[in-house]
């Protein structure tokens, strides 16, 4: 259970992270720039990376509803933020952003953070109140 | 301009999870193949709160698409986990999750750090 839990967390960061990744990388090389008109964002999201991006953020976000299925709002969260870091890698690495020493500073607190919170229980509130009734 | 989307990107994606979250509690845990997948989409139909939990994603998702072209990768992805606190709070609050002192203190460790990212 844990274990199946956890598999979904990191299926769910990497597809976020990169689902991220190529929507910046399209959008950053898309001509016209995304306002309040529709039709811009119709236009873009044809584009193949943003469509891509799209893709792989409506996958990643059908796996986090289940996941949200079986543990607390407060505990995915908070483990999902290992996400940041994969942004900041992403945009050091492939779109060579200027990442300051802050920022890694930040990452390495993030991990920090996810890590106290991992060992906390991941499923917290009362069945009955989940309309779930007492059988399991 | 940027901080007008990253607002709207928080705003409504803190909406969107705590819908989310409320609506698929009072559900049958979710299988995760591709037959779990298809319920999920038809469960999505029936329930009011995911549909508007969807469309508070969009409205996320759309100003994202904008802050994202022109602000950095490495920025608006940390910036926009903004609602991090809030939503923790919120999750104990309206959800009645939880939330104990190693969690708390987690959560308040990530945000500092998120912070940091984001300067």
């Amino acid at each position: 259970m844990a274990y199946r839990t956890y598999s979904l967390l990191g299926a769910f960061v990497l597809l976020r992270a990169f689902g991220n990744l190529s929507l910046a990388w399209g959008t950053k090389h898309f001509p016209e720039t995304l306002a309040a008109n529709p039709l811009v964002y119709l236009r873009a999201m044809v584009s193949p990376l943003v469509t891509l991006g799209i893709a792989m953020l409506i996958l990643a976000m059908l796996l986090r509803m289940a996941i949200l299925g079986v543990a607390d709002l407060s505990f995915v969260l908070p483990l999902t933020a290992v996400g940041y870091v994969f942004a900041a890698l992403l945009g050091k690495f492939i779109l060579h952003e200027d990442v300051t020493p802050e920022r890694w500073v930040g990452t390495a607190l993030i991990f920090l953070g996810a890590a106290l919170v991992g060992s906390t229980p991941q499923d917290t509130t009362p069945d009955i109140a989940k309309g779930r009734g007492e059988a399991k | 301009m940027t901080w007008l989307l990253l607002s709207i990107v928080i705003a409504a994606t803190a909406a969107s999870d705590l819908l989310q979250s409320y609506e698929m509690k009072r559900m049958e845990p979710q299988q995760v193949d591709g037959r779990g997948l298809a319920r999920l989409l038809k469960t999505i139909a029936r329930r009011h709160y995911l549909i508007l939990s969807i469309a508070c994603l969009a409205v996320s998702f759309f100003s994202f698409m904008a802050l994202v072209q022109t602000a950095p990768l490495s920025f608006a992805v940390p910036a926009s986990a903004g609602s991090f606190i809030v939503e923790t709070i919120l999750a104990k609050v309206v959800l009645k999750e939880h939330v104990g002192t190693r969690r708390a203190a987690g959560s308040l460790v990530v945000l500092a750090g998120i912070v940091l990212l984001a300067r």
